[in-house]
């Protein structure tokens, strides 16, 4: 399958495009990388995600696909080497189910606690926290979600390993306390070492400088996240 | 004989949408109706996490979220299949009913209004997400979002819209406009009509009676 046949497009600094990238590389798919800019959006994004304008969009034989974890399943389904969803129904219902779990509860709470002041920025954390501790347990004992091999948990929640801690930092903060949650700091190592990921994170200072600057943008009007926590 | 138990609220659109894809599929369980105000310890042993209905119970294993629940169920019993074959209908039917979320927020909003401005601004947050439904996904004047046969998005949004049409009566505001949005209305005839469906479709009248106090103490609550 050549690369012209698949197309994604991405935002450098966004948890969510990454995962279909990951995605692609561990399944050895070739892909053209399109950049957007998601302040400045494109006639092609806008044509192809008309309703939220946002990336990451796959398209596929010219079929444009939505939504990251749409897309994950997707890409699971049309390319069978290295599958990333388990066999089994059950055990799939269980990693959908933490997919959502993360992504709603401590994707915001992370995010808020970064941008948010006083009062605020601690009931962010709590919830962040809260949510590392239920997430803590399900990795306890395991190399990675997926077991000895990356699977579709380690990418729905792969972004934990690598903008959690940039957050950390931009946000004078912490939310993965190596002490409290051994089992996740270690689960982070191994997922930031393994060869297909280690091979495709944003460079860590652009991350750093770019969130700084979103957290001096977002500050100002952060309550109206508040409702997400 | 599979082993199915269902905890949830009869008149809760999450919990319908369990109950119809077992109907669609022809599968017997235990129907468990569990007190909002009074959850059994089992309901909060299955669901630690987030402690809510709806929760399936197989041969002893929970699967929990409403539409996991309705996607593990099709996995198993591929009858009446409620998800598509083909991996790209299959991701635009996950699209729209990750879309359906976006419904969600205004039952709350609903809840919460009482003067005609809140209400009004209720509305408009669902006739938005209506609009994006009659012009992007029933533009190809389709009878039911999965084609000729329900599909999962069917069951979705045609769970969220029984609950609005409840809080129409209760709210006293329109929300299902036929003028304003003709497919989607001319839609939930369609749907409430499908077989199985109208079967098991729960009555306007005993939904008013039951939710009007649980919305009213919700408010009193907030």
């Amino acid at each position: 399958m050549g690369s012209e046949d698949v197309k994604v497009l991405c935002f450098w600094a966004s948890p969510f495009s990454i995962r279909v990238e990951w995605a692609l590389k561990l399944k050895g798919v070739d892909y053209e990388y399109i950049e957007q800019d998601v302040f400045n959006k494109s006639t092609l994004l806008l044509e192809l995600n008309p309703i939220h304008k946002k990336v990451p969009v796959l398209v596929h034989a010219s079929k444009p696909i939505l939504e990251s974890f749409v897309i994950l399943e997707y890409i699971d389904e049309t390319w069978k080497q290295h599958p990333l969803l388990p066999q089994d129904p059950y055990q799939r219902a269980h990693d959908r189910f933490w997919a959502n779990f993360a992504e709603n509860k401590l994707l915001y709470a992370s995010f808020i606690a970064m941008v948010a002041t006083g009062d605020d920025t601690e009931k962010a954390l709590n919830v962040a926290r809260d949510s590392v501790e239920k997430i803590e347990q399900e990795i306890k004992g395991k190399k990675f979600f997926g077991g000895d091999n990356i699977g579709y948990l380690d990418i729905a929640l792969g972004w934990i390993s690598y903008w959690i801690p940039v957050y950390e930092e931009v946000g004078s903060m912490q939310i993965l306390d190596p002490l409290r949650f051994p089992a996740i700091n270690a689960w982070m190592t191994n997922f930031l070492n393994h060869p297909v990921i280690k091979d495709r994170l944003p460079p860590r200072d652009d991350m750093v400088a770019y969130f700084h600057t979103r957290k001096k943008i977002v500050s100002p009007t952060y309550h109206d996240l508040m409702k997400y926590l | 004989m599979e082993d199915l138990k269902l905890h949830g609220f009869w008149y809760s659109p999450f919990t319908m949408r369990v109950v119809w894809t077992l109907k669609l599929k022809g599968l017997a369980y235990e129907n468990i109706e569990e007190d909002r105000y009074n959850k059994s310890p089992q309901l909060l042993e299955y669901n630690p996490v987030h402690k809510k209905t709806p929760v399936l119970v197989h041969s002893g294993k929970p699967i929990c979220e409403s539409m996991i629940i309705v996607q593990y169920i099709d996995e198993l019993w591929p009858q009446n299949p409620l998800v598509p074959h083909d991996p790209y209908d299959r991701a635009q039917a996950r699209f729209w009913v990750a879309y359906s979320e976006q419904l969600v927020p205004a039952l709350p909003a609903l809840i919460r209004s009482t003067t005609p401005e809140e209400k009004e601004k209720a509305v408009e947050m669902i006739w938005g997400n209506f609009k994006v439904l009659e012009d992007h996904c029933l533009a190809d004047k389709r009878k039911f979002f999965g084609g000729d046969k329900i599909n999962m998005v069917d069951l979705a949004i045609g769970s969220l819209l029984t609950v609005f049409v409840t809080a129409e009566d209760i709210k006293q505001v329109k929300i299902l406009v036929a003028e304003k949005f003709p497919l989607i209305h001319l839609w939930f005839d369609n749907f409430k009509n499908a077989p199985v469906i109208k079967e098991n479709f729960p009555d306007r009248e005993k939904m008013v009676a039951t939710l009007k106090p649980i919305m009213e103490r919700m408010l009193a609550s907030s």
